[in-house]
């Protein structure tokens, strides 16, 4: 189901985001985020040190202003807390709408038994007809059935699926619009993948990834400077004769530390799984998603990801003498009982319905593997369309001549990338059909947008290197391989990441799960087999063989957060400098007005200025978290001046002018 | 244009002119390439290995290497101690100097040993020839410690995947013979021309035109004097260093000596570029380093050469700017310049008062030791600058969305974790050291009364000062301060000890993680670590991690300081 509601905050998750802020203060829970866990320890001092002030003692300050400091700090935690909670109710709900559509539903036994789907255990046996729900996920081991699979990937058109091959996956929820199939169920229950996902978003299984790890490092590294930096001022202060308060320093460290990066880390990582779930894309991990910004290399299946699965009769050529309209009406009627795509194709193409024709006693010839050629027989007349060796083959039995014009039109189209089809009439040849890959329209332009990235495409496909190169030129990919078997694609895999690259493939089938194992970014085709599914690291609802590049995108997305909020937290630190310091040192050392250069009221305002700044950038910035900074791929040094520009200059400059503006509220409050 | 200025300029230009050819040169020492130099050095370099017993063929992975520099530095720490404590009685003492105390004796070593170079002590007076030979033998050993390490860091750097990084004790003793002795032959030979003393006779007696007795001390000066310089240790022969004539008697040894300062340090970013073979890189490099440089040394000149303010209320003209605690002979501009140099690159060796400098000046001298890679020490300033950039690689490639690559090697938690715990370092040292200072003065300030000649602002940058200095391996003091005690002797010692290998360590730790991990081509999607963007990136870290770091404690000495002289 594709997500219609586009809005950042729906009313009952942000309810719920609200609650779960509260539950997250656990102090438990708090340590594994070290930024805002140490806000918390500063939120409990000042809890006290408000408390002290009520015996009277007004040494540190009024109750009042103590009480405003610990209560912006709370805020400030519950902000964090609610950007986590709300990324979370976001995840959830998006796979719950996908949950929701395999809710209860009867499963029919083999024995003829009805049980409820929630009783289904992994390796039983359902049988489904036309008009059933499909009870859960498993594997077709017997029959064939049309499925519409709309209620999970919003594509109405039906599709088949069927026992054996690479597309015998059925999926809970979908509908069997006609025939009966015989499905073993694959998983157990609760251990689908969508329950998988839906337990990382939810946190109990969610792990650091290892770039998470790297910058929560980082972020720790620069508390610990503030903390040096915030305890070593006590004695600095006492030498200069400057009491300064607890809620100073304690003011001054919440705004000195990354709070804004450490607030919004986890929902960044979480709103990452979760954009990949909105493009329909199981993740089944955190680690996953990030790893597809990395990508190099991108193996790309040719049909129906770079052309449109099937090829088409593009253009008619008679052979000379013959009348080009007897040849087309001669073509039309060999394809009449051709059902394949190509077949339908070339009667598209001739634009003639073949009903119109009247025959006696047709009798038509089935394509075979032996004969590779199919055609009809009606009258005296027998026609056939083939491979051109096969007519070749069958004109020189009958012993006329297969014309040089002929051979020279079948190099020609197959060096354009297509395939000949040579139609001959009783063994004579008649003229040629070409059939083409048609290229999916816009494809360029992604490739070209992948090489901008610096992602490396390659296209594989079971064509002879000649028409792959054709097709791979025309395209715009940067390398293919030909006449693929699955361990070729394994090698090139296997051959990249030895020089140090990061690949990604996408696939179905059964034999392209070692690959999918072996590729670093592996995302199987929700109607491909179970091997294939359990062997990638995502799953595509979709079964859109483009959505790779989604993904690529949405894993940058989410490295890209992380780096421009960092740098726009730590850049921060500037203008809140300029306003705690002169705050704290101002009575004692005069002189220092001099840098106050936002000319803030006084030194309460000033800290208090500083302090709730530093809490509402968090809730301001949670839409940017959620939704990613966007992504241009306009080379790495362009991006890198672009948002060093947009969030380090912007960083440095934002709180300046915000600081001022909330001063001036404050000063006109206290 | 203003000939100090002119003088100024003449000296940078002088010294990245002569840096160019140095590096290509120290490049090729360490990529065992063939220079004319050898034919002498290689019997020698020979005759070393075989009286030791070490085969300088066999490579060593970091592990190793910081193993050898530990060892050689352990050995000679003890031999400085044992002559330090007993001089009075071991030969060459021919003014009859005493032996010293143990903590002095402690601070002296680590201060020599560590290529600092803090002296609590006056050379003359407290100093034999014989402690004087070995603490000029240490200007050697330690700045040779340091291109050694800084060689295997370019080393590692390669574009391979390698846990083989070369030998120690080879690239020490290359660092030693091939680098830094030809250079000291030529600096010490042109001190001597112009009058530098090189004696091992004692006081010389001379009558003055009063016609009093005047003792003049003496020694083997110039070859003393130009290691200092060189080897950006910044140890004087005599206590007030190169404001002394007898270590620097004109304006000519001036420039040589500045030059000398700057030298190996750029030098050592162009053995860079030779060594692994990226032009574009260490220009970068050389770019973000000049750049801070400029603007700390920029607003140092103009502040001392425009005077200072309260003389200036008093009604007093001063033509020559300021000149409180400055030479004559070198006027403030050559003062303020030699004062950004030697805090930048860690040397510390003055010809100037730094404590009587501007605000401006003594924020600027600060500021290039807390940053301290500003070319930095001998090899070591690269390796802090190193630290910057892995910090600088990891978040730039996280905002173009990448998992964080330089020169073909992935950073990951394991290199972060290092990085951050070395920047972090500094700051705790300086803060620590400086807290703890204002901690012991403020509880009882009759008992350390003798510490700060000014109470005050600048009292504050006095001690902030001797701990930047001790952290950044730096050495030069802002004085005022009475150093010779317990207290001063022991932290700074300590400091001084932990400053000088933690963040060798490190970076050598990095350096060897990455040269072991496999190497990645770069590839269209990589951020190129050699444009001008990724350097004002770096800068950009440098930047932030100081100014976060430092600004509270500048603010109460000399921000306050300057807002109260302006």
């Amino acid at each position: 189901m594709k997500s219609q509601n586009t809005s950042l905050f729906q009313k009952d998750q942000v309810q719920e985001a609200f609650r779960e802020s509260f539950v997250k203060l656990d102090p438990r829970k708090m340590i594994h985020n070290p930024v805002m866990f140490t806000v918390e320890i500063g939120s409990i001092v000042m809890l006290v040190v408000t408390l002290f002030t009520l015996t009277g003692d007004n040494s540190q300050g009024s109750f009042g202003y103590n009480f405003t400091v610990f209560l912006l700090l709370f805020v400030t935690l519950l902000f964090a807390n609610f950007a986590e909670a709300i990324a979370e109710a976001r995840g959830k709900a998006q796979a719950n709408s996908l949950r929701s559509t395999r809710e209860e539903t009867p499963a029919k036994l083999e024995n003829g038994e009805t049980i409820s789907s929630s009783q289904l255990k992994k390796g039983d046996i359902f049988i489904c007809e036309t008009g059933d729900i499909i009870p859960t996920d498993g594997e077709i081991i017997e029959g064939l059935a049309t499925i519409d699979e709309s209620a999970i990937t919003g594509e109405s058109a039906p599709v088949i699926r069927e026992a054996g091959g690479d597309k015998s996956s059925v999926t809970g929820g979908t509908k069997v619009l006609s025939d009966k199939i015989k499905v073993e169920v694959t998983t157990q229950p609760g251990e689908s993948f969508l329950d998988k996902m839906i337990a990382l978003v939810e946190g109990a299984s969610r792990q650091k990834t290892p770039n998470e790890i790297a910058l929560t490092i980082l972020l720790a590294g620069f508390t610990l400077v503030f903390i040096i930096v915030t305890v070593t001022l006590k004695p600095f202060a006492d030498y200069a004769n400057t009491p300064i308060t607890i809620s100073a320093f304690i003011a001054l460290f919440v705004c000195l530390i990354p709070t804004t990066i450490g607030g919004l880390l986890s929902a960044i990582g979480i709103a990452g799984m979760d954009r990949a779930l909105r493009a329909n894309v199981i993740t089944k991990s955190g680690k996953a998603v990030e790893t597809a910004g990395d990508i190099d290399v991108l193996l790309l299946d040719k049909t129906g990801t770079i052309t449109i699965g099937n090829r088409k009769a593009t253009k008619f050529y008679p052979v000379q003498g013959i009348d080009e309209k007897h040849f087309i009406k001669l073509v039309v009627l060999s394809s009449m009982s051709d059902e394949t795509p190509e077949g339908k194709s070339i009667i598209e193409l001739a634009g003639i319905n073949p009903m119109t024709y009247q025959l006696t006693n047709p009798h038509y010839i089935k394509f075979t593997a032996e004969t590779r050629s199919s055609g009809i027989d009606f009258d005296d007349k027998r026609i056939r369309k083939g491979a051109s060796d096969a007519i070749k083959e069958l004109c020189k039995n009958a012993g006329n001549v297969f014309p040089n014009e002929t051979d020279e039109k079948v190099k020609t189209i197959s060096t354009k990338g297509g395939t000949p089809l040579v139609v001959s009439e009783n063994e004579k040849v008649i003229g040629v059909i070409e059939l083409q890959d048609i290229i999916k329209p816009g494809i360029q332009e992604r490739f070209e947008r992948l090489r901008k990235m610096g992602i490396k495409t390659v296209m594989v496909t079971g064509d002879n290197p000649l028409t792959a190169k054709y097709i791979a030129e025309k395209a715009g990919v940067d390398d293919f391989i030909a006449e693929a078997r699955p361990e070729d694609k394994m090698e090139y895999i296997k051959k990249e990441q030895a020089e140090g690259r990061l690949v990604a493939m996408m696939g179905d089938g059964t034999n392209d799960a070692p690959a999918l194992a072996q590729a670093d970014v592996g995302v199987a085709m929700n109607s491909g087999t179970q091997a294939a599914k359990e062997a990638g690291n995502m799953v595509d609802l979709d079964n859109d063989p483009t959505k790779l590049i989604e993904i690529v995108e949405i894993g940058k997305q989410l490295l890209m957060t992380r780096g421009a909020l960092t740098t726009f937290s730590i850049a921060n630190d500037v203008a809140k400098y300029f306003a705690i310091i002169p705050a704290l040192f101002i009575t004692a050392i005069p002189v220092l007005q001099g840098l106050n250069i936002m000319h803030l009221d006084s030194p309460a305002s000033a800290i208090l200025s500083a302090v709730i700044f530093n809490a509402i950038i968090i809730p301001l910035l949670i839409p940017l978290a959620l939704r990613g900074v966007a992504y241009k791929p306009i080379g790495a040094s362009a991006l890198l001046r672009r948002n060093l520009f947009i969030y380090g200059l912007g960083g440095i400059i934002v709180p300046f002018i915000g600081i001022k503006l909330i001063d001036l509220l404050v000063s006109t409050l206290i | 244009m203003n000939t100090e200025i002119l003088g100024v300029i003449f000296m940078y230009a002088l010294v990245v002119a002569l840096a160019i050819p140095l590096g290509r040169y120290i490049g090729k020492v360490f990529s065992y390439q063939n220079t004319w130099l050898d034919k002498i050095f290689n019997p020698i370099d020979k005759l070393f290995f075989k009286l030791s017993g070490i085969n300088p063929e066999k490579e060593m992975n970091w592990k190793q290497h910081l193993v050898a520099l530990l060892t050689i530095n352990l050995v000679w720490f003890l031999v400085s101690m044992f002559t330090l404590m007993n001089m009075s009685w071991l030969p060459l003492n021919p003014d009859g100097n005493p032996s010293m105390s143990a903590d002095l004796a402690f601070n002296t070593s680590v201060s020599f040993v560590t290529n600092t170079n803090l002296q609590h002590y006056s050379g003359e007076t407290s100093l034999s020839y014989l402690g004087q030979l070995i603490l000029m033998l240490w200007q050697f050993i330690s700045a040779g410690t340091g291109i050694a390490i800084g060689a295997v860091v370019f080393v590692a750097m390669k574009e391979r995947t390698t846990e083989k990084l070369g030998n120690f004790y080879s690239f020490f003793v290359r660092s030693c013979t091939r680098i830094l002795f030809p250079l000291a032959m030529i600096g010490a030979t042109i001190l001597v021309l112009n009058g530098s003393p090189m004696t091992f006779k004692g006081k010389a007696t001379t009558t003055t035109l009063e016609g009093a007795t005047q003792q003049i001390s003496r020694g083997p000066v110039a070859a003393f004097v130009i290691i200092k310089q060189l080897g950006t240790n910044g140890g004087g022969f005599y206590g007030p260093n190169s404001t002394n004539p007898m270590e620097n008697p004109n304006y000519l040894t001036n420039i040589v000596e500045t030059a000398s300062i700057f030298l190996i340090p750029i030098a050592m970013i162009f053995a860079f570029r030779f060594v692994i073979r990226r032009k574009k890189l260490a220009w970068t490099i050389f770019g973000v380093m000049t750049t801070g440089f400029l603007l700390l040394v920029i607003p140092s000149i103009f502040s001392e050469m425009n005077g200072n303010p309260a003389i200036a209320h008093m009604g007093i003209q001063q033509n020559m700017g300021s000149m409180e605690g400055k030479e004559v002979r070198f006027g403030p501009a050559a003062s303020a310049y030699w004062a950004v140099n030697t805090t930048c690159t860690s040397n510390g060796s003055v010809n100037a008062m730094h404590d009587s400098m501007m605000p401006i000046t003594g924020m600027a001298a600060l500021l290039g030791m807390m940053v301290n890679s500003f070319y930095g020490g001998v090899g070591v300033g690269f390796l802090n600058f190193y630290i910057f950039i892995i910090i600088a690689v990891f978040i730039s490639g996280l905002m173009v969305g990448r998992t964080p690559e330089f020169l073909g090697k992935k950073i990951e938690a394991k290199e972060v974790k290092i990085a951050m715990i070395i920047a972090l370092l500094h700051p705790f040292f300086i803060l620590v050291g400086t807290a703890l200072a204002s901690y012991l003065y403020v509880g009882n300030p009759a008992e350390y009364a003798g510490w700060l000649n000014n109470p005050g602002y600048h009292g504050f940058s006095e001690m902030l000062y001797e701990f930047s200095s001790a952290s950044a391996n730096n050495g030069s003091g802002f004085e005022g301060l009475g150093d010779n005690t317990m207290f001063w002797n022991v932290s700074t010692g300590l400091v001084m000890l932990l400053a000088r290998y933690l963040p060798i360590i490190g970076p050598v730790a990095i350096a060897g993680i990455l040269a072991a991990k496999k190497y990645i081509p770069e590839g269209a999607g990589t951020l190129k670590t050699d444009t001008g963007t990724f350097g004002l990136m770096i800068f950009a870290v440098m930047f932030i991690v100081v100014a976060l770091s430092f600004f509270p404690a500048l603010a109460l000495g000399q921000l306050a300081e300057y807002f109260t002289l302006y």
